[in-house]
């Protein structure tokens, strides 16, 4: 075989590491940071674009939401219920001992001080996903009056509060404050 | 294997051995590019292009896979789903922008490859079938870089489409029909935008299989090299891996040197401006030209402004444009010459030096307006690129006295014979 090794990179130092072994691996090593270096931007476009950021956060008018009625609005492409609550619905809801629940919560936790007839959550039920009926005029308010998912039976109560069926959790109180009397901003 | 002397796949694990018996992938990795294949021991830098027009192929399938994800192929929103994805997609840009860029580096590495090919006499026996691959592959190129410029629907985009379309109207009788085919209507509209995303989708994998093909039928007679003559004995090689990988790898580092810095600090400077206007099916862009590395045969195509007998001059260009690379198919019986490599060709050496010079003239008129002086002198480097095919190359071969060979590529490297004892 016609090689090139010359005496002094075939000659095996201390502990039998070549010259050549040292400069092997910090060959692979730099080619490898590299390759991670590149793979960050490759992989980091499937996160969410700048556009779909951008609709990250939405205010909404609730002026002409009367009591006891509520409205469907869409936040990050996903449904919100924004109910505006009665005294009886938040009576019954308060009455309530939140630690017997599934997912205990007491409807002080999932409003605005002050603004406790404001409910806002996502309308997405926390079982799979589906959008409950109870907030246009005439849906099913399932057994305790609140939401009801027909999907799969998950009853929630009028702190949409979990109180029977499959879903795990209450349904979601996204992150929200009130700019105004009238405007509330959502994310 | 292409030599007997080649080193035997012997895996040493048990895995290795297990996988050896099931599927023998590492075995098949280790003979194309490792230690198995033995390589000639004085290949020069021109031999480093095919590995780096894999690497660009690579860049370009992996980023087009990419922006695939965010693009949309309608004709309504594509050139707004582009600019979506240079100002809202995470790094949007900067993929857009290698993708963009390295078409030019992929084309760049082929045609040296195409070039060492030619000058070295790569195609000559027994390389027919891997030059013919090779041949195969770059119209593939052309085919799909054509269609990935119509896809951002801009004003280049569109016209591109429209002219480049157009050229199959001139085929006599059957011309109308084949484009409204190809088209899928009059004009370039959502039919074709659409046909043209599949297709830019898939022919790059169909390359990617010739490649294979390409590599396989290199790996039977074993690499060519800068004498031309044929290895004889195990001096004559060094194992591909760790000698070929250390010194490709040394130039993809260099590539990526280039490739990032144009990527970066001038990634529309290769673009037309034009293409940041939005298509508009009833406006014309002043000059309408290809990429730069479609110039050359642009230039051919645009040289024939005149009918000759019963051919109208359209139909003639079109000719002439495709029997410009067609013509490459048959230079293995073209050029009879028994002697490979230029190095030793004194006659040939000089006019390879003009055909490269003639192809950048024919370049620099493809980039030019179509007026004169470009279209005279676009028409006398056209008629001296198909001379040097079908007339010098075969006459050259017979009147040429080529000077003597080395006895072996050892005798060449160390001046000293080869010893075939060993």
């Amino acid at each position: 075989m016609a090689t090139v090794e010359t005496a002094d990179t075939a000659v095996a130092e201390e502990g039998g590491v070549r010259r050549r072994d040292f400069i092997n691996i910090a060959a692979v090593s730099f080619a490898g940071a590299g390759a991670v270096a590149t793979v960050f931007p490759l992989v980091n476009q499937m996160n969410p674009s700048a556009d779909v950021l951008a609709l990250s956060s939405i205010e909404v008018d609730i002026s002409a939401i009367e009591t006891g009625q509520a409205i469907k609005t869409s936040w990050r492409k996903q449904p919100i219920f924004i109910r505006n609550l009665t005294e009886a619905e938040i009576a019954e809801a308060n009455a309530v001992d939140a630690a017997g629940l599934r997912d205990p919560e007491s409807l002080a936790d999932r409003t605005t001080p002050g603004k406790e007839n404001w409910l806002i959550t996502l309308g997405v039920c926390t079982h799979l996903g589906c959008v409950p009926l109870g907030a246009a005029q005439g849906e099913i308010k399932g057994e305790f009056g609140g939401y009801f998912c027909p999907c799969h039976g998950s009853h929630y109560d009028t702190a949409a509060r979990i109180r029977k069926g499959p879903a795990p959790t209450n349904l979601v109180v996204p992150e929200h404050e009130f700019l105004s009397d009238t405007v509330v901003k959502i994310g | 294997m292409s030599f007997p002397w080649a080193k035997e796949y012997t895996p040493t694990t048990d895995l290795g051995q297990w996988m050896d018996k099931q599927l023998p992938l590492p075995r098949f990795i280790y003979n194309s590019v490792g230690a198995g294949y033995p390589a000639p021991r004085n290949l020069n830098y021109m031999w480093n292009f095919g590995s780096l027009a894999g690497l660009f192929l690579v860049v370009q399938i992996v980023t087009g896979i990419i922006l695939a994800m965010h693009y949309a192929a309608n004709a309504n929103i594509a050139f707004d789903s582009v600019e979506h994805i240079m100002r809202d997609v995470n790094s949007g840009w900067m993929i857009r922008y290698a993708h963009a860029n390295g078409a030019s580096f992929f084309f760049i590495a082929i045609y040296l490859h195409i070039g060492r090919g030619l000058f070295y006499g790569s195609y000559k026996a027994p390389r027919e079938m891997l030059w013919l691959l090779g041949v195969v592959i770059y119209l593939l190129a052309m085919a799909t870089a054509f269609m990935g410029y119509v896809l951002p629907w801009g004003q280049m985009s569109f016209w591109g489409a429209k002219v480049i379309t157009g050229l199959f109207e001139a085929i006599p009788l059957v011309g109308k029909p084949i484009q409204e085919l190809l088209l899928g209507g009059f004009a370039p509209d959502n039919a074709a935008l659409n046909r043209f995303f599949s297709l830019h989708y898939l022919l790059p994998f169909v390359i990617a299989g010739v490649v294979i093909m390409h590599i396989w039928a290199l790996h039977i007679p074993g690499s060519n090299n800068p004498t031309g003559v044929d290895v004889k004995g195990p001096q004559d090689t060094v194992p591909f891996h760790p000698y070929y990988t250390a010194k490709d790898g040394w130039t993809i580092g260099l590539a990526l040197i280039f490739f990032t810095a144009l990527m970066f600090f001038l990634p529309n400077a290769l673009g037309h401006a034009d293409n940041y206007i939005p298509a508009n099916p009833l406006s014309t862009p002043a000059h309408i030209v290809p990429e730069w590395y479609f110039w050359p045969w642009y230039a051919i195509l645009r040289a024939f402004t005149f009918d000759f007998l019963f051919i109208p001059a359209k139909l003639l260009g079109v000719l002439a444009m495709f029997s410009a690379i067609l013509v490459w198919f048959f230079l293995p019986w073209l050029d009879k010459s028994p002697v490979r490599s230029g190095n030793f060709r004194p006659k040939f050496k000089i006019f390879f030096g003009i055909l490269v010079i003639d192809v950048l003239i024919l370049g620099y008129c493809g980039g030019a307006p179509a007026e004169e002086p470009f279209v005279m002198i676009s028409q006398l480097a056209a008629a001296y690129y198909f001379a040097h095919f079908l007339i010098i190359l075969p006459l050259l071969s017979r009147m040429e006295k080529p000077e003597p060979l080395p006895n072996s590529i050892t005798e060449s490297v160390t001046g000293k014979p080869l010893n075939t004892a060993s």
